[in-house]
C-alpha cells in the first residue's frame, strides 16, 4: 500500500489528504461501514440489508456484487476490502439452508477481525411497508437498550458494543435539541433481540422538557443469536488503548476521598513560630498599670545588687 | 376567607405542576444508566415475559420505547444549552463508553534533521515568501530526503562519497579519492600514485585521546611531572622562542610596509623607522617579557 513519507511519495495535494485521512490519528475518523452479500441471499437479507444501509448512510458502502466467502471460516477476504476501503465495520448477509436469512455483524481492529456476531432473521418489516415520512440522512439516532440480558449475558454484552459501535455516528460537540429525531430501541427477551426504529415527535409539555410520542418509521427486526467469533481479551484491550496524549490533563494538588471529598493541598513557606498569632486571651492581656510594675520589679534587684 | 382561598390556590398551584411533570415523569424500578455523549440509554430493568407475551408484541415494545426515551429526553435537556445561528443546540459531554479504535494509536514520527537542528538552535519557523527555483538545490534536497528515510527505517548508507551536485569542490574529490585509495584489503599500503600527486598531508587521526581507565603508572606518572614542572618556578615562556617569534612579525611588518611604501610614497618611512627606533630592554632573567634587540641572540 502506497504510504506517504515513506518510498512512494503522493505526488498531489489531493491524494497526500487521501493518504493523511487514513492514516491512524489520535482523534479517530466515523468508523464507516462496509454491507456486503454472500454467496446466496434471500430477498429478505437483500432488502435487510439496503434498509442499514440506508441508516447508516453516508457512513457505509454497500457492495452489490454476491461475494463466495465464508467470513468464520477465512476472514482474508474481509480484511482485504476493509483495507482497500478503509471500513472498520462490516454486515455480511447471506442465506442456506441450515442458516436462513442471516447477517453476520462484525467490526475490525487495524485490519484484522476483532469481533463477529451472527445473528438470524426471524421477522423483519422492510422501510418501504411503512408508509410513513422518514427522518433525513446522517441524522444522529438515540439509542436505547431495554433488558437485563444485555448486562449478564457475556456475548450479549459485546452485540451491545458492537451495535452502540455501529449505529452511533460521528461523535458530536453539541447536539440540536429539535434535531432529535430518531430512536433505536434494541429489546433483549426471551433469547431473542428486537430492533425498533421510531421517529420522535416533541410534543408540548407543561415545562421545558417536551413529552415525547412515537412513531415507528424504520426497519423492525426480530433477531436470534447464532455464532460469535469474539476477540481474545488481550486483542480486545489492545484495540481499546488510548493514546496517552487524549488521557484527560491530571490537576496538580487535587486529591479525591474514598466518600469523593475533594481534597487541596497547599504549599507554605517557612513561618515564624515566635510571631504566630495564637489564640487570643482577653484576661491574659497586659495592661498598663502591669507592665509598669513589671519593669519596677526588674529593676530593683538591680539597685539591690549595687548597692551590697 | 382570604386564607382558604390562599390555601386553595397553593393546592391548585401544586395539582397544577404535578400534572405538568406527569407528563414527563416516567416510573422505573432501577434508573438506566445514560451516556449522554452518545444519546445512549441502557434499560436494566427486567422484563417480564408474561407481560411481554399479554399485549400485543408491538404495542408492548412501543410503550416501553416511549419511556425509555422519555427518560433520555429528560436527561439530554438538563445539558447547557446555547443557541447557534436560529437553532437552540445542547452541549454534549465527552462519551463515556468505551469502544474499541479502529486503528492502533499513531506512533510518533522521528524528527527530521533539520527539525532537530532547529530544535537545538531554538530556531522558530518562519513565513517563506515566493522562492525561486534552484536546480541545485533541488539535487541537494532530494540526496537529504532520501538519506533521512535511510536513516529512519536503518538502512546502510555509504558513509563518504560524492554529493550529486554540478560541480564538486577540490577538497571533496580529493577526500573522495583519498577514501577510494584506502578502501583497499592493505589498507592503500601498495596504491600507486599519480606522477605530480602529492601524498597526503593530514592522513589518520586528527586527536588522539586516552582512554579514561588506561594505564594507572603512567597517569601517575604524567601527574608527578606536571607537578614538578609547576615546581620547578622556571617560566613556561621560552624567551628565546617568543623573541623569534616577534622579531619575525617585525620583519613581516616591515616588508608590508616597505611596498605600501613605495606605492604610498614617503608616508610609509617614518613608521617604519619608529618601529625601528623602540627600544627595550634586554631579556633575560626572571623578569620574563620579550625583549628587543636588533642582533640576533645565540641559542641556549
Amino acid at each position: 500500500m502506497a504510504h506517504s513519507d515513506g518510498i512512494t511519495k503522493p505526488k498531489t495535494r489531493r491524494s497526500k489528504r487521501f493518504l493523511e485521512t487514513r492514516e491512524p490519528k489520535l482523534l479517530e475518523n466515523v468508523k464507516n461501514a462496509m454491507i456486503m452479500k454472500g454467496g446466496n441471499t434471500s430477498q429478505t437479507v437483500t432488502q435487510a440489508l439496503k434498509d442499514i444501509y440506508s441508516l447508516k448512510k453516508p457512513n457505509a458502502v454497500l457492495y452489490k456484487k454476491k461475494n463466495i466467502t465464508r467470513p468464520f471460516e477465512d476472514s482474508t477476504s474481509l480484511e482485504f476490502f476493509s483495507k482497500k476501503s478503509d471500513c472498520s465495520l462490516f454486515l455480511f448477509g447471506s442465506h442456506n439452508k441450515k442458516r436462513p436469512n442471516n447477517l453476520i455483524f462484525g467490526r475490525l481492529f487495524d485490519f484484522h477481525v476483532l469481533d463477529m456476531i451472527e445473528l438470524g432473521v426471524e421477522k423483519f418489516v422492510s422501510l418501504s411497508e411503512f408508509k410513513i415520512s422518514k427522518c433525513p440522512e446522517g441524522t444522529k439516532p438515540m439509542l436505547v437498550f431495554a433488558g437485563e440480558a444485555f448486562e449478564m449475558d457475556n456475548e450479549l454484552k459485546r452485540l451491545k458494543s458492537l451495535l452502540i459501535d455501529f449505529f452511533r455516528g460521528p461523535t458530536v460537540p453539541a447536539v440540536r435539541l429539535a434535531g432529535l429525531e430518531h430512536v433505536l430501541h434494541f429489546t433483549a427477551v426471551d433469547g431473542k433481540i428486537y430492533l425498533r426504529s421510531y421517529r420522535c415527535l416533541l410534543k408540548k409539555s407543561g415545562c421545558r422538557i417536551p413529552r415525547i410520542e412515537l412513531e415507528e418509521i424504520g426497519p423492525s427486526f426480530d433477531l436470534v443469536l447464532r455464532r460469535t467469533h469474539l476477540a481474545s481479551d488481550d486483542l480486545y484491550k489492545l484495540a481499546h488503548k488510548q493514546p496517552k496524549a487524549l488521557k484527560p490533563k491530571k490537576k496538580k494538588n487535587i486529591s479525591h476521598d474514598a466518600f469523593g471529598t475533594k481534597f487541596g493541598r497547599v504549599h507554605m513557606q517557612k513561618q515564624d513560630l515566635s510571631k504566630l498569632q495564637t489564640r487570643k486571651m482577653r484576661g491574659l492581656k497586659k495592661r498598663k498599670g502591669e507592665v509598669v510594675a513589671e519593669e519596677e520589679q526588674r529593676s530593683e534587684p538591680k539597685v539591690a545588687k549595687t548597692e551590697s | 376567607m382570604a386564607a382558604c382561598s390562599v390555601e386553595e390556590l397553593l393546592a391548585k398551584a401544586e395539582q397544577e405542576e404535578a400534572e405538568k411533570l406527569k407528563t414527563i415523569s416516567v416510573q422505573k424500578e432501577l434508573d438506566l444508566d445514560f451516556d449522554v455523549g452518545n444519546l445512549l440509554a441502557c434499560d436494566k430493568n427486567r422484563i417480564e415475559s408474561r407481560d411481554f407475551k399479554e399485549q400485543k408484541k408491538e404495542d408492548f415494545l412501543r410503550a416501553l420505547a416511549r419511556d425509555n426515551t422519555q427518560l433520555l429526553i429528560n436527561e439530554i435537556w438538563k445539558l447547557p444549552t446555547e443557541r447557534v445561528e436560529e437553532a437552540i443546540v445542547a452541549k454534549l459531554p465527552e462519551p463515556a463508553t468505551r469502544l474499541p479504535r479502529e486503528k492502533p494509536p499513531p506512533k510518533p514520527k522521528p524528527p527530521t534533521k533539520w527539525e532537530q537542528f532547529a530544535k537545538l538552535k531554538g530556531i522558530q519557523k518562519k513565513k517563506k515568501t515566493n522562492m525561486v527555483w534552484d536546480e541545485t538545490r533541488v539535487a541537494k534536497n532530494e540526496f537529504n530526503r532520501l538519506k533521512n528515510i535511510a536513516r529512519a527505517q536503518k538502512i546502510k548508507t555509504p558513509g563518504v562519497g560524492l554529493l550529486p551536485r554540478t560541480k564538486q569542490s577540490k577538497d571533496e574529490l580529493s577526500r573522495a579519492v583519498s577514501v577510494a585509495k584506502t578502501s583497499t584489503a592493505s589498507a592503500g599500503r601498495f596504491q600507486d600514485r599519480l606522477p605530480k600527486e602529492k601524498p597526503p598531508k593530514n592522513a589518520g587521526k586528527r586527536r588522539k585521546f586516552e582512554p579514561l581507565i588506561g594505564d594507572f603508572s603512567s597517569e601517575k606518572q604524567k601527574q608527578l611531572e606536571l607537578l614538578k614542572v609547576m615546581d620547578s618556578k622556571r617560566p613556561k615562556l621560552d624567551i628565546t622562542k617568543a623573541v623569534n617569534k616577534q622579531m619575525r612579525e617585525e620583519d613581516r611588518e616591515e616588508a608590508a610596509s616597505k611596498r605600501k611604501g613605495r606605492k604610498g610614497g614617503a608616508a610609509g618611512r617614518p613608521k617604519g623607522k619608529g618601529g625601528k627606533g623602540k627600544g627595550g630592554r634586554a631579556g633575560g632573567g626572571k623578569a620574563g617579557g620579550g625583549g628587543k634587540r636588533r642582533g640576533k641572540p645565540g641559542k641556549r
